[in-house]
């Protein structure tokens, strides 16, 4: 029988979560005893192989492009877990959201003590993705089946919830997992 | 995406084993020549503003969640920094210590990550290597051993973090004035039960870069490679410090551009270039303009701009290295890899002789001091020099935040690295295939680039490319 395939993906996030799950250590050479990775940053997969068993998102929504990777997720894995506080409330990108983008593109292109702008251009180009309004948690995009809190959740929560997950064994995890700072 | 008739359109999408993500368009002419190639980076946070109003405190463990994979490069750079607005010039040894002890380990850490879980499949399988190998795992099915020692030294790193900051990713303990722990018996004895081993092992990952580079040099030595001026921290007597110093900048025969220079000053000597078709901004040497003051930073430029390394193994593998351009700057891009690994060891023998120090278990952990409203903290990160700048109120409120990451220094060299690299290997080529692909993806990885920190990014994009002709048409795409 073909392996479950597990996805990763980081949208509106710092990477902190993938080093997290990369914090389970050697244990990731017994993961990829049980799992196959597909389409993640840490290999050269850049679409779908097919359907996965298990989705994980780092980050929330921040702008089209994210929006779009998220539903490619939904699509693709049968079960999507939202991986720590910003693909769950958007966490420090979030802090933007009280904010108008002007305010935020002038200080880091106009006001800047070390910037350099001749033109007085802010970077426009039509490369560059539209942003979103306010950074989205996930779950207001698509449906979300689990969410790991903590900022980033610590490595041995992601390998109780992933092995539980595979192993279809109830999920119980002690109290110095789920404390969070 | 669709192909529109005769039009191709190249992707790359995402661009893997980097962390962040970017895009590169290439210009072609009629022969398929290439006129010009880009990488934009299409993301932007805006953290200069929303830090604003936010109690200076919180600064040291907020900004570090700009970048998971360097995280205490950020904690620190934040944290020196508001030291000198708490009114500290000096810490105690046992901060300072814990704090270095800390730094090392993160550097430990990033450099055995990014060798070994990112870079080596290029480098072990090669630049056209199957897709489906080409990843860590892929890794650890061929070199099994290999895999395991990037995993543990890696493992390694991280216990440093977490023992000195309470956490490994995105811990606590720098403070303004000084560390809120120390480091206890039991934990120095742990990490020096493990110290030959680590040390055994940087050894081998230096060798294999090493002889990489050398066996393959005539191969290595002109892949996206260009004489450039390079940047770093150096302490007051010229040896390597990636924790402090003073800022010295060379050109590429290794002549001075400046000196020793007290880092507090440098809006004076490094302003920073907005171009309107990437968010990631183009820093350069004022004195030498916006046109020839770019500059490099990293391990490349560290171990090129110091004029000697304070651990034995390491300076011994410096001279190695600078033995194979006659003791003038190295200026090859996949060079980088080689350094990195001097720095690796470098690290370890720093941990080990932290380690043995017994100030780690002193218990005079902060300094107090008369307020200040401005403070610039600079680090050594593992991708290069990292400036952070604040300023803040009577209400203890940060007021004005200046971040210079360091992948943005290598901004300009990763664009002129995708220029080379799409010169000599894609321009005139009628076929455009994954592996050629992956040598532009080769050159940007060399640099270790953290493209989340870059922007402070607000999103992810993946990295494009896209081959568009001298009218400005796509004539090439491709979904890999
Ligand atoms: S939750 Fe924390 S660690 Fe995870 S992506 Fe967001 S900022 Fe980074």
């Amino acid at each position: 029988m073909a392996k479950p395939k597990v996805a990763t993906t980081s949208l509106a996030g710092c990477f902190g979560c993938h080093m997290s799950i990369l914090d389970i250590d050697d244990r990731i050479l017994d993961l990829v005893e049980i799992i196959d990775f597909d389409k993640s940053p840490i290999n050269d997969i850049k679409e779908f192989t097919g359907e996965c068993l298990v989705g994980i998102v780092e980050g929330g929504c921040a702008n089209e492009e994210n929006v779009r990777v998220l539903q490619d997720f939904r699509k693709h894995c049968k079960i999507l877990i939202s991986l720590g506080d910003c693909a769950i409330n958007g966490g420090l990108p979030a802090m933007r959201n009280t904010i108008p983008l002007k305010e935020c593109l002038d200080e880091a292109y106009l006001n800047g003590p070390s910037v350099h702008n001749s033109t007085g251009k802010i970077p426009n180009d039509p490369e560059i993705p539209l942003l979103l309004d306010k950074v989205y948690p996930c779950h207001e995009v698509v449906k979300v089946d689990y969410h790991l809190p903590g900022c980033p959740p610590s490595a041995e929560t992601i390998w109780q919830a992933l092995t539980a997950l595979l192993t279809d064994k109830p999920l119980e995890l002690p109290y110095e997992l789920i404390k969070y700072d | 995406m669709q192909d529109t008739q005769d039009l191709r359109r190249v992707v790359i999408e995402p661009v893997t084993r980097v962390e962040g993500h970017g895009k590169v368009t290439i210009l072609l002419d009629e022969q398929n020549k290439v006129k010009q190639a880009r990488l934009h980076i299409v993301e932007f946070r805006g953290f200069e503003r929303f830090i604003q109003g936010r109690p200076y405190t919180e600064a040291p463990v907020l900004v570090q969640r700009l970048c998971g994979i360097c995280p205490v490069s950020h904690h620190l750079a934040a944290a020196k920094a508001m030291d000198l607005v708490v009114g500290v010039d000096k810490l105690t040894p046992t901060a300072e210590k814990m704090r270095r002890l800390m730094h090392y380990g993160q550097m430990f850490q990033s450099h055995s990550l990014h060798f070994f879980h990112l870079a080596s499949p290029d480098l072990l399988f090669g630049f056209d290597a199957d897709v489906a190998i080409r990843n860590v795992i892929g890794v650890a099915a061929k070199h099994r051993d290999l895999a395991v020692q990037g995993v543990m030294m890696r493992k390694y790193g991280q216990e440093i973090i977490k023992a000195t900051a309470g956490k490994k990713i995105h811990g606590t303990g720098a403070i303004p004035g000084g560390i809120n722990k120390n480091l206890s018996i039991e934990e120095r004895d742990s990490f020096l039960k493990d110290i030959d081993q680590m040390t055994e092992w940087s050894r081998g990952a230096l060798k294999i870069a090493k002889d990489y580079t050398v066996e393959n040099l005539e191969a290595v030595a002109p892949f996206g490679s260009f004489d450039s001026n390079h940047l770093s921290l150096i302490r007051e007597d010229g040896a390597m410090d990636l924790y402090h110093g003073n800022l010295r900048a060379i050109d590429a025969q290794g002549g001075k551009i400046f000196d020793q220079v007290d880092y507090q000053n440098y809006l004076d000597y490094i302003a920073e270039d907005v171009r309107d078709w990437s968010y990631m901004k183009f820093p350069f040497i004022k004195s030498l303009g916006v046109d020839d003051g770019w500059y490099r930073v990293g391990p490349l430029a560290r171990v090129n701009a110091c004029d000697f390394i304070d651990t034995p193994e390491a300076e011994a593998a410096r001279k190695e290295f600078m033995a194979v351009t006659d003791g003038k700057p190295n200026n090859l891009t996949m060079a980088y890899h080689w350094a990195r690994m001097i720095e690796t060891l470098h690290s370890i023998e720093k941990i080990r002789e932290l380690l043995e120090d017994p100030d780690l278990q002193g218990t005079d952990l902060v300094v107090k001091g008369d307020r200040r409203p401005e403070g610039v903290g600079l680090i050594e990160a593992p991708r290069g020099t990292l400036f952070h700048h604040y300023r803040v109120n009577e209400n203890d409120q940060v007021e004005m935040a200046n971040l210079i990451v360091s992948t943005t220094s290598n901004n300009e060299p990763m664009n002129r690295a995708v220029s080379k690299v799409a010169m000599d290997h894609i321009s005139g080529k009628a076929e455009i295939t994954e592996g050629l692909l992956n040598h532009i993806e080769v050159a940007i990885r060399a640099y270790d680039p953290c493209l989340s920190c870059a922007t402070h990014a607000l999103g992810k994009m993946p990295l494009v490319v896209r081959l568009v002709d001298a009218e400005g048409n796509e004539v090439a795409k491709k979904s890999t």
